[in-house]
């Protein structure tokens, strides 16, 4: 694979620091990703040279801008391998991609008695849009099973989708259960019932190739932040027949095509979405962000992963008292481990972890129907992405150990 | 070094408050009931109180949350007990200081053994765990003449 994996810590500045008194191991990549220089620079060199509003200016830099902001939509259609540029909306993130598809092909399409089907693993922010919309037209939520894996419930998923269907919204990899969920089947499933299928992409595009049009997916919904570009920049993908279809939400500068007294015309889409100045610093990050991933290969990045969960999740395994949520074999699983040790709180395991230097996250990881369907009230999550070696995995299991050893003693 | 300094949160006191919390369960008859949430880890307390002669007569706890969170909600309770709301203010604001690194000379006498809760100050993710049974008892003896004073109330609220 090129460049030994490893040495990508290089890119990483912020990587080589020490957290009370121990060398940085980050394993809060489902959280939000640590950018290359890469990333960083882009946004000086945009602010520092080009900086200008896009899509209002016939000077020198509002058209470098304009460039740069519209030659980033194509590379996003290319990275996904979306038909069509003019599919790929800029938002601030995956929260409010999936919120603008709930409140406006939602708010359009579902009226009381139909059914938006969404599975219990999803996070809040493809669960509250949902719920929020069946409260105000009368639909039903419906919920996906799981299996005692933490895999989707197929013969659930064909229970639930029905004639009456209208959305199915899932993830398309869970943000704690490491799974990542057959949407190109679920998607022929949809179809045959008339509804559309949305996915939240939020913790697979970082990780592995995406491909929506392989998906068969209706929407796709990304964040910019954990996949190494800067936060407040998203992206929602959608069919054009269905963008074209769909009102825009805000209204204002930039989005629109002729104003008059009374009445108002809007752009086409993408661009009747984007009202109002966008983060075009941001996109101009996201851009400089997929480059850096495109180049090492989103096929590369998936291996190394596989590679180190595969010789971490043993080593877990061995702890006595270690339960760990989702699939137990390894090659099911994306690089997101979530577990609990003994009876302690995950809390006070990521504080102990911490003091160890190593980055976790503890809570419900907003999944509260996740959790009371685990039975659990929270977990402790651990996440790798491309920077983490075997060695940071190596980290992770001593560090539990300690820990264990800790409470069990109340002293080391 | 690493794990040496998690002594200083996880003092033996506060192991044993959480793996055997006093005043864990419920009363038959309350004059308060209070269920409190920490949305950031989804911790929940209810706490319920028995007054008596302008006094705590009586009280208990019940939820689910971290050894930090448990262990305040077992000493809070060991403490406020036969107090008077105007007390209660003063300890509950004793305790906020303390836990964000204000300690004032008094709080042994204040706290009572609650005071070793004293070393969640480095801890600063920490604090809304040690704060969570402290800001129950404050909500559930409200007196008229506090208005919002406290920091971590304010904050939150």
């Amino acid at each position: 694979m090129g460049k030994k994996m490893s040495s990508y810590i290089e890119d990483f500045p912020i990587l080589k620091q020490k957290v009370n008194d121990e060398q940085l191991v980050y394993l809060d990549n489902a959280a939000t990703a640590q950018k290359p220089r890469a990333v960083v620079e882009a946004i000086m060199n945009y602010y520092y040279h080009d900086n200008a509003n896009v899509h209002r200016g016939v000077h020198t830099l509002a058209e470098r801008a304009t460039k740069a902001f519209e030659d980033v939509r194509t590379k996003v259609a290319h990275f996904i391998n979306a038909p069509s540029k003019d599919e790929i909306i800029y938002t601030k993130g995956t929260t409010e991609s999936l919120n603008w598809v709930a409140a406006s092909y939602g708010q359009t399409h579902v009226e009381a008695g139909d059914e938006i089907v969404i599975s219990y693993m999803e996070h809040h922010s493809n669960l509250v849009p949902w719920q929020q919309l069946a409260q105000r037209t009368g639909a039903k939520l419906k919920y996906i099973d799981l299996q005692s894996d933490g895999q989707l419930d197929m013969d659930s998923v064909r229970h639930q989708i029905t004639d009456k269907t209208v959305i199915v919204a899932l993830a398309h990899a869970s943000n704690v259960l490491g799974v990542v969920n057959p949407l190109a089947e679920i998607a022929k499933i949809a179809h045959q019932h008339g509804a559309v299928l949305v996915a939240d992409g939020a913790q697979s595009t970082p990780h592995m190739k995406i491909d929506v049009q392989k998906l068969g997916v209706d929407f796709f919904a990304f964040s910019g932040h954990k996949l190494m570009a800067p936060t407040g920049i998203g992206i929602l993908w959608g069919k054009s027949e269905l963008l074209d279809d769909m009102p825009p939400l805000e209204f204002g500068g930039e989005m629109i095509d002729w104003v008059q007294l009374q009445e108002t015309t809007f752009k086409k889409a993408p661009w009747k979405f984007e009202g109002g100045t966008q983060n075009i610093a941001g996109v101009v990050g996201l851009g400089a962000a997929i480059d850096y991933l495109e180049q090492i290969g989103m096929d590369n990045i998936q291996k190394h992963e596989h590679a180190v969960i595969q010789k971490v999740m043993p080593e877990l395994q061995q702890i006595e008292g270690l339960t760990i949520y989702g699939p137990q074999e390894a090659n099911k699983r994306t690089g997101v481990i979530s577990f609990n040790l003994d009876n302690l709180h995950p809390h006070d395991v990521a504080t102990a972890l911490d003091m160890e230097g190593v980055a976790v996250r503890a809570g419900h990881h907003c999944a509260q129907p996740l959790m009371e369907y685990l039975n659990v009230p929270a977990t402790a999550r651990a996440s790798f992405y491309l920077y983490n070696t075997l060695e940071d995995g190596q980290r992770l299991v001593e560090a539990i150990k300690a820990t264990k050893e800790f409470f069990k003693n109340g002293t080391v | 070094m690493a794990l040496s300094k998690l002594e200083n949160l996880y003092r033996q006191m506060i192991l044993e408050h959480a793996t055997h919390p006093h005043h864990h369960g419920s009363l038959e008859k309350a004059d308060q009931d209070i269920e409190l949430r920490n949305p950031t880890c989804g911790d929940v307390l209810t706490l319920q109180v028995e007054m008596k002669d302008g006094k705590v007569s009586d009280i208990a706890f019940s939820g689910s949350g971290c050894t930090i969170s448990q262990a305040s909600a077992s000493m809070m309770t060991d403490e406020v007990v036969g107090k008077t709301p105007e007390e209660i203010d003063k300890m509950v604001v004793a305790f906020s200081e303390m836990v964000t690194g204000n300690e004032s000379d008094d709080v042994d006498e204040l706290l009572g053994d609650a005071a070793i809760l004293a070393g969640v100050a480095q801890f600063p993710a920490r604090i809304k765990c040690a704060t969570l049974a402290w800001k129950a008892i404050y909500r559930a003896v409200k007196t008229d003449d506090k208005k919002s004073t406290l920091g971590f109330l304010r904050h939150d609220e």
